[in-house]
């Protein structure tokens, strides 16, 4: 057994981790308890299973590509820096990336992932075409809109669940050059942060930084970053139309002492992070796509600065009507605590594409604390207000939600099990998530 | 127009061949790729052509059939700019101590086949004026280990036939390179206890490789932390170092 956990480092568990070489042995490595994992960039218990463990990794090969559409078919363990790196120069970059490019396709499917394009071009399910997956029962079928297409939309968004996904064929984005310009507006308030993003509907990319320790009149001031792909007229003169992809410089390397995180060190690099974003709102510039897309990315091992004990994600997305009040209220509760870390993240989704897919139109907000103190407690008190108001956790960040917040926040539950079951009639599959919120007891 | 540059990758199957591969093939080279399963190839292959939009041959390549070596250098299509040599064999240190057949492969393995084909590539380059070797050999070459002193040997010896290969051919216009990988996540490791801050993943053995090639750099730790590790194993007495169970 080995000792696993998600990106969060809590909670650690034990499962055996397998590195199968070829698909057969992928088939032989899933049995009573199996669940494959990425490159474990989920942040709880999604991608370890309740006996073994199945890393892709090693899977990472393109197998076709056609330049004329952009078409492309992969190995699942392939990861998106990987595409980015190589097929960036080539003027193609993937439809949809999340905050960290260290993920790997199947991952992105499984968790059918979302970045800051979500509210008008989707999440990453969007732009897979089909999907080979080997089910629990032992088959391995391919699954599109159009053929097995249960599987297909319970694989997209589906946690693992319905199987190992081997192979995925989509489709990359033209992009003339790997920049964005980048506009950046102040807002001092939730609801100017929110007017703000809705009227921002047509950028293509949109995303806020929310101070989530201010309070009182501050309360929900953000810096809303807006992006669009840059063409090769607007970049600086001898730029590349394709950045260099740095290696992350920088790295955490030691758990840092659970202290450096503290609320007087937070409302300070808060307050420096705002002040700064405010002085160059209104302006534009063009930014490589590397810090606009994964500013943590260039800080290795990031998720150490929380010290040994980890950390909890808490994401939740309240629908749209509601959100402005249970938002202010959420916010109003994480600003009293204080301990919440920077970079929390507010964005307006759109429509998910998967049975059990994130997104709904409404508002997300993603929220880091450390692993102590009554955190559970508050974190469920949390959750009362997101039911309460139609919303949901994101499972990809989620390591300790009870059943009854997951069950009142995904009402296709059933549908999905019943299409679960159908795959995987003896239950081989299985992750510590499912365990916790799916599976009979 | 200039024609590309060449490479072909002995041992292309292993995980830092595959990485020689792509880094080789990103730089603009068309790469064969030699194995002793060519089928096995195949999908490597495909993925270089997918990212790269570079030529790729596959070859049959078997580094313990060293009656076919001539053959195999004849039959390739046009003699490469550059050979990569990855294949080596682990093996397992307690069989070898008894079972000769074991050990005999290991030192095959990793120093006679691995030195005779760079060797024979090595009179066609200097017939020619010109090409790069690169031999993959091992920092456990730099000092016989109680726990693999088998594999290390051969590696010793590999890593001694490069070094002459390089002082000789240097005159001729052919550079040789040597690589000294350290603990490389891989196939071969796998199971094996790696320290983590001495361990790299292929790819970083990959791009080392690519820059070694195009900088005419003689001796490569992959790592330089290994530099200092070897440079310490190497200079303890013989007194203290046999007392030592690593």
């Amino acid at each position: 057994m080995t000792l696993v956990s998600g990106w969060g480092r809590f909670p650690v568990v034990d499962s055996d981790v397998l590195r199968p070489r070829s698909f057969a042995a992928v088939g032989e490595a899933v049995s009573g308890g199996t669940v494959a994992r990425g490159n474990g960039r989920a942040y709880g218990d999604a991608a370890i299973g309740t006996v073994r463990t199945v890393a892709m990794t090693a899977f990472d090969r393109v197998r076709s590509f056609d330049p004329a559409t952009g078409r492309i078919r992969l190995e699942a363990g392939t990861l998106l820096s990987d595409l980015i790196e190589t097929f960036g120069p080539r003027g193609f970059l993937p439809f949809v990336v999340p905050g960290t490019r260290f993920v790997s396709v199947g991952g992105a499917i499984a968790a059918d992932v979302h970045g800051k394009n979500h509210h008008g071009e989707g999440g990453f399910g969007r732009y897979v075409d089909s999907i080979l997956l080997r089910t629990g029962q032992g088959e391995v079928i391919e699954a599109s809109r159009e053929q097995n297409s249960d599987a297909f939309f319970a694989t997209i968004g589906g946690m693992g669940l319905t199987g190992v996904i081997l192979e995925a064929t989509m489709r990359l984005r033209p992009a003339e050059t790997g920049w964005i310009r980048e506009r950046v507006i102040s807002a001092s308030d939730l609801d100017a942060a929110m007017r703000a993003l809705e009227a921002s509907d047509s950028a293509t990319y949109s995303v806020a930084w929310i101070d989530c320790v201010a309070r009182g009149r501050d309360l929900g001031r953000s810096l809303i970053y807006l992006g669009e792909h840059a063409q090769t007229d607007e970049l600086a003169e001898g730029a590349a139309a394709f950045p260099a992809g740095k290696d992350p410089g920088l790295s955490v390397p030691i758990d840092l002492p659970s202290m450096t995180l503290n609320r007087y060190s937070i409302r300070a690099f808060n307050e420096l992070y705002y002040r700064r974003g405010a002085r160059r709102a209104g302006g534009s510039r063009v930014v490589s796509l590397y810090p606009y897309f994964f500013p943590l990315d260039s800080l290795k091992d990031w998720n150490r600065i929380y010290g040994k004990r980890g950390f909890l994600q808490h994401q939740c997305v309240i629908p749209q009507p509601n959100a402005r009040d249970v938002l202010g209220d959420i916010l109003e509760r994480v600003a009293r605590r204080g301990d919440a870390s920077f970079l929390a993240v507010l964005k307006k989704l759109g429509q998910g594409d998967g049975i059990l897919s994130f997104p709904l139109p409404g508002y997300t907000l993603a929220l880091d604390f450390p692993v102590k103190g009554d955190i559970l407690n508050f974190l469920d008190e949390i959750d009362r207000l997101v039911v309460a108001a139609g919303g949901r956790l994101y499972l990809a960040k989620d390591a300790r939600q009870s059943r009854a917040t997951f069950a009142a926040g995904y009402p296709a539950l059933q549908r999905f099990n019943a299409i679960r079951k159908s795959l995987d009639p003896a239950g081989n599959i299985r992750s510590k998530l499912s365990q916790r919120l799916f599976d009979e007891v | 127009m200039t024609s590309r540059k060449s490479a072909i990758v002995l041992g292309g199957s292993s995980d830092i061949g595959r990485a020689a591969a792509r880094a080789l093939a990103k730089a603009g080279y068309d790469v064969a790729l030699a194995g002793r399963d060519v089928a096995a190839l195949e999908p490597d292959a495909a993925d270089l052509r997918a990212r790269y939009n570079v030529d790729v041959g596959l070859h049959k390549f078997d580094v313990l059939d060293t009656a076919s070596f001539e053959a195999f250098v004849d039959s390739l299509p046009a003699l490469p700019d550059v050979v990569v040599s990855i294949v080596g064999l682990l093996g397992v240190q307690q069989n070898a101590e008894s079972d000769l057949a074991h050990a005999t492969m290991i030192m095959r393995s990793n120093y006679e086949g691995p030195s005779l084909i760079l060797g024979l590539f090595a009179e066609r380059f200097l017939a020619r004026g010109n090409g790069t070797l690169v031999g993959v050999s091992s920092v456990a070459g730099d000092r016989g280990r109680a726990s693999n002193y088998v594999y290390g040997s051969a590696k010793a010896g590999f890593s001694a036939f490069l070094s002459g290969l390089r002082a000789r051919a240097s005159r001729g216009g052919v550079h040789v390179v040597t690589v000294k990988p350290g603990f490389v996540r891989t196939k071969m490791t796998e199971g094996m206890k790696l320290i983590g801050p001495l361990t790299v993943e292929a790819p970083v053995v990959g791009d080392a490789i690519l820059s070694a090639v195009e900088k005419k750099t003689d001796v490569v730790y992959v790592s330089g932390k290994w530099r200092l590790v070897m440079l310490i194993i190497r200079t303890l007495p013989e007194a203290v170092f046999k007392k030592l169970k690593f």
